[in-house]
């Protein structure tokens, strides 16, 4: 396997990482002598990034690319498995002990307003991180560094969250992860809930940032035009699992998974003289239940290659050097065809 | 990279306080509350100075009179003047009401956050007991522990106090419940920040300014409950003139005198509307989002 097992530069590993959410009343399932039913947000997901790369995590809602963004940081529990940061096993530290881990690992929300305290000023949603750490003063950044570093104009520092636009608060919750000189940044949908050219202009101050403070991405999405833009790697998931990963331009142009195609063939093309002759792979139905996987390959159900061995679940295997795909016949899919 | 000091911060503002109050007398309803609640204070304070008589010397020729030169507002079954009587009772009233709902929020609001933000068991523990105490009248679950503990006016205070403080436990409870599912507790926990800063920074702040009204409603509800005890002798005791006691006595003679039980009702009301419209009004200017300028500030 070359999913870039330990290798001394990955920055965060995930070895065998599942989430899985319990039913509240999951005693009284057992003294019914029923196994308590798991909802599997992450059902076992191996994953290196290494310090300076990009890594886009796509798949549709529900397949569990924002729980396995948030476990990594330690927001949503890891039921299994183990997370690296730095070489260095954090899926047991707790309390005071990870809180001094975090400046080195920061998270973009997905809300962008949502994810700013309603009654703090710009100001001092800006040093907050600062009076959490108990930053010296001699290490902190100004508030209008922090927005400079942003493109924000310094008069925000006193506006209120409710105040600013879309845009304004997405760059405000990046300024904030920034000030506490972050190596990774998990960002979630960044561009969520943003117009078209606020979307591209924060894209591209992410790209800017990562080039200026030496930054590690994991950009969790579900639009395809942000992996074409900033993805080094891209990794595809569905139902909790990976299924295919690898440079983003190999998955992108030779997709060996049939649902990394039909995630693909699902973005509309402009272009209608590229359109013609396209034969679109469309999914069937909707994303199963997490609670209660299909049998075997999770994907059978919506698969239309599906055949007899499908009913094994498929490892997670080679099929060109660092791009793996989890199907068994991930060789027959690549030969079908590019999709675009 | 350039590392420089902290910026200069604004001046931390004592004067929290002020821009609020101004806010408030600027709408009519607020101008109304505030002022009631002053003039409220205001005889609370000063009350034994001014009053034309005593409040407690009888004096029998002169019983159950109505309105007159000399007694403003009559007089009751002893004689003694009910102007006195209902002013020196706003003390009285004050001060039962003021340390009992205070108690019973700052109980409730520790109650609530607690459930609120550590949900489980703890949660289901602080609900049912709760749900307990509300499952009793108000008044009859006063009657019983005065019944325990005795009537005073110390008692009285705690009686309300515990009566009182579900609701704002409710109240607490159910903003913690909505806000500690929001992106920006979440984001906290990401920067790093414990348990405590996060419910006293960012929970906190956002959750007291449904109490604001909840102390203000309260307050005359206290007042009616502490009425209702002293009318049934359970709370404070004649001939000390509390609205409940003075109440209590017109009763006998609410047939020939209705002005003992006429002027304290009033009195009751007044004191209610006012509290209400204060509470309401506070309650919408102090919220930066509702009013659309600048709210509490928050400095370290």
């Amino acid at each position: 396997m070359t999913n870039d097992h330990d290798r001394p530069d990955a920055i965060v590993s995930v070895r065998g990482l599942r989430t899985h959410y319990v039913d509240r009343q999951w005693w009284f399932q057992r003294l019914r002598g029923r196994q308590p039913a798991a909802v599997r947000a992450v059902d076992g997901v191996d994953l290196d990034i290494r310090r300076g790369e990009v890594v886009c995590l796509v798949g549709e809602s529900g397949s569990g690319k924002t729980t396995l963004g948030r476990a990594i940081l330690r927001l949503a529990p890891a039921t299994h498995g183990q997370i690296f940061f730095e070489g260095r096993d954090i899926t047991g530290l707790r309390g005071a002990e990870f809180r001094r881990l975090r400046p080195k690992m920061q998270m973009i929300f997905q809300d962008p307003h949502g994810s700013l305290s309603p009654r703090l000023r710009v100001s001092d949603l800006l040093t907050e991180p600062y009076r959490i750490h108990d930053v010296p003063a001699d290490q902190r950044y100004s508030v209008a560094e922090l927005l400079e570093m942003v493109e924000l104009s310094a008069t925000l520092a006193e506006k209120y969250p409710h105040e600013l636009s879309g845009g304004q608060a997405r760059r405000i919750g990046i300024a904030r992860a920034l000030s506490l000189h972050p190596d990774f940044l998990v960002a979630d949908e960044p561009t969520a809930g943003l117009d078209v050219s606020a979307a591209a202009k924060i894209l591209s101050l992410m790209r800017s940032l990562r080039a200026s403070h030496g930054l590690t991405y994991l950009v969790i999405t579900h639009n395809l035009r942000i992996v074409d833009y900033l993805a080094d790697r891209l990794a595809v998931m569905y139902l909790g699992r990976v299924a295919e990963i690898g440079p983003a331009e190999q998955v992108l142009d030779a997709p060996a998974h049939p649902y990394t195609r039909a995630l693909l063939d699902s973005v509309s093309e402009p272009d209608p003289h590229r359109r013609q002759g396209r034969r679109r792979l469309l999914l069937p139905g909707e994303i199963p239940s997490p609670k209660n996987p299909p049998s075997g390959c999770s994907f059978h159900p919506r698969c239309r290659f599906a055949e007899a061995v499908c009913r094994e679940v498929p490892p997670l295997a080679e099929v060109d050097s660092r791009h793996l795909a989890s199907c068994h016949l991930s060789s027959k899919i690549r030969a079908a065809g590019t999709p675009v | 990279m350039t590392i420089a000091p902290a910026p200069d911060r604004v001046p931390p503002t004592s004067a929290g306080l002020r821009p609020l109050l101004g806010r408030l007398v600027r709408r009519p309803a607020g101008a109304f509350g505030v002022a009631v609640v002053a003039a409220l204070l205001l005889v609370a304070v000063f009350a034994p100075h001014v009053v034309p008589y005593d409040g407690a010397t009888q004096d029998i020729p002169n019983r159950l009179q109505g309105p007159s030169g000399s007694h403003l507002l009559g007089t009751d079954g002893l004689g003694r003047d009910l102007l006195s009587r209902i002013l020196l009772g706003v003390r009285i009233e004050l001060a039962v009401a003021l340390p009992a709902v205070c108690t019973s929020l700052v109980l409730g609001l520790l109650l609530g956050l607690v459930a609120g933000y550590r949900g489980g068991w703890v949660d289901n523990a602080v609900v049912v007991f709760m749900d307990t105490i509300q499952a009793f009248p108000s008044v009859v679950l006063a009657l019983v522990l005065v019944a325990v503990l005795g009537p005073s006016l110390t008692n009285l205070v705690i009686v309300v106090a515990i009566t009182f403080a579900p609701q704002s436990a409710r109240v607490t409870r159910a903003s913690v419940l909505a806000l500690r599912q929001s992106p920006f507790i979440e984001a906290e926990r990401a920067l790093g920040a414990g348990t405590l800063r996060i419910i006293g920074v960012h929970v906190l702040p956002n959750v007291i300014a449904p109490l604001f009204i909840l102390l203000a409603m309260n307050i005359p509800s206290a007042i009616t409950v502490e009425a209702g005890l002293s009318f049934l002798g359970m709370g404070v005791q004649p001939p000390t003139p509390s609205w409940g006691v003075i109440l209590s006595e017109g009763f006998a003679d609410v047939y020939e005198a209705p002005w003992a039980v006429l002027w304290t009702a009033l009195a009751l009301v007044l004191t209610t509307i006012g509290f209400t419209t204060l509470g309401e009004t506070l309650r919408d200017v102090s919220d930066p989002r509702l009013s659309g300028a600048k709210g509490l500030r928050y400095d370290r």
